[in-house]
Formats: C-alpha cells, structure tokens, sequence
C-alpha cells in the first residue's frame, strides 16, 4: 500500500494534481467566490482556446520538435475564415472545415521545412511565425473584423456546458485517442524518444513531421475559431504573444521539452493549474503584474523539480549499473 | 597464415545449409575501396565472428546485408536465391536483423511497446491494444527464457537489460540472423555470460547470430566460426577453435607481435607519489600504493572494484574520506581536479570521447585547453605563436596523423584520438599520469602506438598508473601490478613472475 503511494507519488500528474487540489482549497478558503459554479465555470471556458492549442502544442513536443508559429498560423486561419463567413456565409461546418484545412497546410509548412532544411524546429517556426503573421498584418493593416454573422457569435451550450468547453473537451479526446490508442500515435512517441531508431525501424519520419505539425495547425485553427466566437471579433494581434504560456501549460503538465514524454491528462492539469492559480489571485484582488511573478515562479519551480528527479534517478541508474 | 584458398576449403568441408552467402563483394566510395572480392557464407543457426580493425570493411559489409549499401560487384545468395542487392525492406523480410552498438531502442517507451514497435509501423491503422501487445511481448521474451518487466520504461533499465530488449525486438520480427555490432563493449563479465546464454537459446531456435567486434576473448567462447576482414579483403574463414587471440591479432593486422615483459623497473626508487590507508565509504577502503618516477603501475580489477573511484580521488575528483596523499614526500589535499593538475597530476578518461576530448573543436584547440593560463601574453591574451609552436611540438611527438592541427579532433581515428588526449596533459608537464582503460575502443594496430607512447612517457621520467579491466594489458604494460577487489587492494604482483592465468584467478576471486 505504502509502496503503491510512492509509486503513485513519483508520477508527475499526480504531483501536479495534487497541487492543483491544495491551491484551489487555498483559494476557496480565503475568497467564498472561488468555490462557486458560475467561477469555475468561466475559469473553464477561459481556458478552453489555451486547452486547444496546447492539444495541438503536445503532439509536436511528443515528436521531438517544438511549434512557436501556432499562435500566429490562429490568426491567420482565424482572418481567413472570417473573410469567407462574412463575404459568403456558411456555418459551424464550413468555419471549423475550413479553419481546421487551412491551419493543417500552414502547419505542414513547417514540416516540409524542417524535414527538407534538416533545420532546427525552433528556429523554423519562429521564422514562419514572423512571416504568416507579417502577412497578416501587411494584408489587413491591422484592421479588425467586426460584423461576424450572428449565428457564430450568438452563445450556445449543451446541457448547460459552454461551446469553448464542449470543443475542447472533444480536442483533448480525440488527442489523447491520436497518441495512446493509434499505431501513429505511438509512432510519434518513438520518433520523439529516439530519432536514429524510428528511422531504422522504417517510421516514414516525413509523414509523422506533417502529422504532428499539421496537428498543431490544425488545432490552432480550431482554437482560433472558438476565441473569435468568444470574443465576438477578429483582431489580427489579439493571439499573438500567447505562445510561451500555453508551452508552460504543456510543459508544466510534464511534456518534455526533448521529446517523446507527455500526456494529455498532464497538459490538462497543467492548464488547470495555471487557471487556478490566475483565476484564484485574480479573486483575491492580486495585480496582473504579479500575476505573471507567481507563474514565471510556479514554472520555475516545477520545471526545476523535474530536472533535479531525472538527474536523481539517473545517478540511480549508474549505480544499480556498478 | 592461413591461404584464403585453405579456407575456402573448410567452408565446404563442413556440411550445413548457408543461410546467406555473399559472394565477390565488391564496394568503393568516391576513390576509396572499401571491400574488394569479398566472400562471407552465414550457415542456418551458426554463431560467426566477423573480425577485423576499425576501417576494414566490417561496417560496409553489414551495411551491405542490412540493404543500406548495394554492392557494386557480387551477389547476395539467401536460401539459393541470387540477389544483386537488397533493399532495407527486403532485407528485413529474409529475416536479417542488425542490433546496432546504439541498440537503437526508444528509451521513452515501454519494454513490451520496444519489443513490439514494428507493429505499429506495419499495422499502422489497427488501433492498439496495449494488453496484447504486452502479452506478445511476453511472449517473445519467454523463447528466449528472459523475464523483464514489461511495463518498465526502457530507460531506465541498465544496458545488459537494453541489449536483451534488442534482441527481443529482432525475434518479435522473425530473425533467422542476428548481427550484433559490439555487443559487449559496455557490459560486465557476468553480463556478457548472459548474453552468450541468450546468443545459445537463438541458435537453438536455428537463429544465426553475426559478433561484429575487435574484441572478441569473450565472444570466441560462443562462435563456431571466425572471418577476418584486413584492408577491404576477405583474410579468411577460420574455425574458432583453431584461433586464439594472439593469432587473431596477427591475421588482423598483418603483423606478428611479440608479447614481452617489460624489463624490471630501473629507475630512481624516491617514490613521487605515496598513498597510506586512503578510503571513502561504499567505494574503497585501506590502499596503500608508491609509484616512482618512469614506473608503470598496473591497477587491475573488475568493473566496480573501485579502481576507477581510486583514480578519480587521485586526480581530486572523489575526494576521501580518511587517509593521505604525499607527493615527493609532502602532503597534499587534492579536493578539486585543478589542485591535482597544480600538484602534476593528470588524468586521461576511460571515456575518452565524452570526456577527454571536445570533439568539434580543433585539435589544437583540444591540446591547449588546459594549459592556457601558460599561454598568455600581453593583456592576458593568448599568444597565437606560442600556441602553434606547443601544438605542433606535441603532433610531432606523438606522431599525430592528420593534416593541419587545425581539423576538428571528430575527423581523426580512435587511435590518434587517443594521441591528442596524451598530447593535452602531456602539455600540462606532468609528474604523474592516470590512464583509465586507455585502450577500451581502440583496435589491436592502434593498441600497440599507444604502449609505445605509454613507453615514451614512462622514459621521460613520468611516474605511470595504468588502470585497466584486460589483464594481458596490465602484465606487458607494468613494472608492477596491483590487484584491486571489493574496494581493497588485495594483491601485488612483479609481472615477470605471474602468469596471466594467476592473474585472472586473483582477480575474480
């Protein structure tokens, strides 16, 4: 029994979560508004575009690659499609259709390059995130859009869960079918936990690149499409600058920065626990500014406590070798 | 020497079905001929040896059999078919499976999920069902009589397990040959016991297995049959129990060696280095040791004797817990590895290309590292011709082959690798000069330059512990030898009267 707990302990999700349960005991101790449904409610529809994309951000971290350029491949799926609902019309089909199509080509660019170049992912997506997003700015001198038909502004719910919600839950699923139930999926995990070995064991590396990027794309766009529905408008540069806290999210939830480690529950958790800790300080009246301290701090702390494990165990490994 | 003609010779007069035969194997790249007419017969369920120096063709010639390479020349003969080359994928479906020295496992993922990694590339729309993929990987395991654990992440087990891991993952895709690329480089005598059991439990599934090594002591144990690849050609085809190691050195390099005793130590008897009682808990306990100026002393033990610990506190590394260290009769503190280079000490890794050197950096720029506070001129900047002319000083000494001292060390051999690691402490002026396992990688040919710079340096005056697991290295290499077991140095012996078979009892006791 003892021996299963500190099993259990040693799991990151586990830790995390239990971490998420003490802060939002904390917080619904000192503020009475926390523990409230309406609360909680919006914290998860808050959430849910970040939730998205981190979906999308975990496939490519699993590959052994990193995508800077989702936030931007967003907003550009994001004026896209606006474009055509506003000049054409059409419906939730043709706008996550479309959105989706779009986002996944942007994504698969970054593949093409990276493949084809043999270039670091890092600096490839930071590349085509300055480029699509300087496309978009130059297209539209930075103007927004504001006449959205109605019906994809107009607030919708399904047994009083909002859409955001909805659509994230379905993201996270379908993601977490991708990589732990798909012989891609899995194939995605060997290609992030050794690259040389994937090639020899004959993965098509170009075809996992595109799935993973493309993924990322792709969930981006979606994303896109949910924060233009909440936000009732499109700004070209309202997305931009989110890129490095959904990576925390990820990352905080216990994907590994060099690939092949990550699962979904973790990046979920990673996100509640930035959630909470936002949504919680918020109530408490705590300034935005130090806001961002308390995060840059908990990332610091978690990404610090990981390594220092890893290089324990490792230490561990060395001797039961001797 | 065996005539390739007689060789031949015993390939046919020994009845049992080829599996694989390569016939007149020809291949070059760009202007350089890598293997000439070379001919290589796998028999059904045999466990053969390909031997030979680093660059002898080893490499192409399984490169060749895993589909990477076509041959320019020849024909692959599997199961009485003729092929003029194999692709990867035909390769793989005749049941030819190469264990690389990386193994080439996903250490992210789970044992089970390694062993049956291939089916998610060849069935790669069926959903997975991670219950039957563990039960097919059991049951893989349990043909070989292996039990691991398989939900355990392959990381973290150690590489004796990984190897068996590999190997699982070569059965789980129906191998009728196994090729293990230096397969017992990194493991322990008892791990590569194991090893071979497994290798008997293969061939008794009729699975052949290929070693691809230099250092074959153990694995000639096991093998029925020995090629030997010298320069591109094929030497010959030898039974294995008709080689030993002397004699494969010999069709290995094409050169006859004399294993001598060094001539008794000679030189000044004031001990530089003087060790009393020196522990540290859990590692080693009560060494007492005197080394002289121009001797070589032997260490030897087995992995995990302590001897590698006892080198890292001589060189203030591993700092001990109870005892002293004098140098030229003074006590000294070593507590960091710049106070033992300040007291003359250096230290040349086992792990020589992770440690030793900065592979990407030039050769000159590796043999100065550690002596560029010598080098400084005005404004405490280095002074380029000083540089040049200590660098070039140490190549010219040491006989290092290459071009310009200005190529990356990456582009030189093992062995003038090994040059440039004894060049970088050689510039710090050594008194005294710890060599861990100098050799472990290096082929027989380059073995032999680096006792002859042993020699050098003993000559020089400066005072040697040579550490290392191969006894025969430790009898020819010593003036005297100390046996270390269970962190305690148990024995002491003049070479000239031990035989090596003594040696090897002590140490294993």
């Amino acid at each position: 029994m003892l021996s299963q707990l500190r099993a259990a302990w040693r799991r990151h999700d586990v830790q995390i979560g239990s971490i998420v349960v003490i802060m939002a005991a904390f917080f619904s101790a000192l503020s009475p508004a926390f523990l409230t449904l309406s609360n909680l409610g919006d914290l998860l529809e808050n959430y849910s575009v970040m939730a998205i994309m981190a979906a999308g951000l975990l496939v490519v971290l699993i590959s052994g690659g990193i995508d800077i350029s989702f936030e931007a491949i967003a907003a550009v799926s994001q004026f896209f499609v606006a474009i055509i609902l506003v000049k054409f019309g059409g419906n939730w089909f043709t706008a996550f259709g479309l959105a989706g199509l779009f986002g996944a080509l942007l994504g698969i660019v970054n593949a093409l390059l990276i493949y084809y170049l043999g270039a670091i992912s890092v600096i490839v997506t930071i590349s085509t995130m300055t480029f699509y997003f300087s496309i978009l700015m130059f297209m539209t001198q930075g103007r927004s859009i504001y006449d959205l038909p109605s019906w994809f502004t107009s607030d919708m719910s399904w047994l009083s869960i909002p859409f955001p919600v909805m659509v994230a839950a379905v993201a996270l699923l379908v993601t977490l079918v991708l990589l732990s139930r798909s012989p891609v999926g899995r194939q995605i995990y060997g290609l992030g936990g050794n690259p040389e070995a994937a090639k020899r064991m004959g993965c098509n590396i170009l075809g996992l690149q595109c799935l993973a990027y493309g993924y990322s794309g792709f969930m981006a766009a979606i994303g896109g499409i949910v924060q233009a529905h909440r936000v009732e408008e499109v700004v070209p540069y309202a997305l931009i600058g989110r890129e490095l806290d959904v990576l925390a999210a990820v990352v905080l939830g216990g994907a590994s920065l060099s690939g092949g480690i990550g699962t979904v529950s973790g990046t979920v958790l990673g996100i509640l626990l930035l959630a909470v800790l936002q949504n919680g300080l918020t109530l408490l009246g705590v300034s935005s500014y130090a806001f961002g301290v308390v995060t840059g701090a908990v990332i610091l702390v978690s990404v610090t406590a990981t390594a220092y494990a890893s290089k324990r165990q490792q230490r561990r490994g060395v001797r039961d070798a001797v | 020497m065996m005539g390739p003609s007689e060789a031949a010779e015993q390939d046919r007069s020994e009845a049992a079905p080829a599996f694989i035969e390569l016939l007149g194997i020809s291949k070059h790249f760009g202007g350089v001929r890598a293997l000439t007419n070379v001919d290589f017969t796998i028999r059904s369920g045999e466990v053969h040896c390909l031997a030979g120096e680093n660059g002898c063709g080893k490499s192409t010639l399984i490169k060749i059999l895993a589909g990477v390479h076509a041959p320019d020349n020849g024909q692959i003969v599997i199961d009485g078919h003729a092929h003029t080359h194999l692709s990867p994928a035909a390769s793989q479906r005749a049941g030819i499976q190469i264990i690389y020295q990386d193994l080439s496992l996903f250490p992210n993922l789970s044992v089970g999920e390694n062993i049956m990694f291939r089916h998610h590339v060849e069935k790669s729309v069926r959903p997975v069902n991670e219950r039957k993929m563990m039960i097919h990987a059991r049951d893989v395991m349990s043909r070989l009589g292996i039990e691991l654990p398989t939900a355990e992440t392959v990381g973290r087990l150690p590489i004796a397990d990984r190897q068996l891991v590999a190997i699982c993952r070569a059965l789980a895709a129906e191998a009728r040959l196994v090729v293990m690329d230096e397969p017992t480089a990194s493991l322990t005598h008892h791990e590569i016991d194991a090893l071979l059991e497994t290798v008997g439990v293969l061939k008794s599934h009729g699975i052949a297995t290929v070693f691809v090594s230099h250092k074959l002591e153990e694995v000639m144990r096991i093998a029925e049959r020995v090629t030997v690849l010298r320069d591109g050609q094929r030497v010959g085809t030898y039974p294995a129990s008709e080689i030993d190691r002397h004699r494969l050195s010999e069709l290995m390099t094409g050169h006859k060696y004399t294993a001598a005793l060094k001539p008794a130590f000679a030189g000044d008897a004031n001990p530089i280095l003087e060790v009393h009682g020196l522990s540290r808990r859990g590692q080693y306990e009560g060494v007492d040791l005197v080394v002289r100026p121009g001797e070589i002393l032997g260490i030897t033990g087995r992995l995990g004797s302590g001897r590698t610990e006892l080198a890292l506190t001589l060189f203030g590394m591993n700092p001990p817990d109870a005892g002293e260290i004098r140098i030229r009769g003074k006590r000294v503190r070593l507590r960091t590895n710049r106070e033992a280079v300040r007291a003359g000490i250096g230290y040349v890794s086992e792990d020589r290309l992770s440690l030793g050197l900065v592979m990407p950096q030039s050769i000159a720029d590796n043999i100065v590292v550690s002596v560029l506070n010598k080098l400084t001129g005005v404004l405490g900047l280095i002074d380029g011709g000083r540089r040049s002319e200590l660098v070039d000083r140490w190549i010219g000494e040491l006989h290092v082959r290459t071009k310009s001292a200005e190529r990356p060390v990456r582009e030189l051999s093992g062995g003038n690798q090994q040059r440039v690691v004894l060049a970088k402490w050689l510039a710090t002026a050594p008194a005294i000069l710890i060599l861990d396992s100098p050799t472990v990688g290096v082929d027989v040919g380059a073995k032999e330059g680096i006792y002859q710079i042993v020699d050098t340096l003993a000559a020089r005056g400066i005072a040697i512990i040579l550490i290392s697991d191969e006894v025969e290295e430790v009898l020819h290499q010593s003036h005297r030898i100390l046996v270390m077991l269970g962190g305690r140095i148990t024995a002491s012996f003049d070479p000239a009267k031990v035989s090596e078979k003594e040696l090897r009892e002590v140490i294993s006791a």
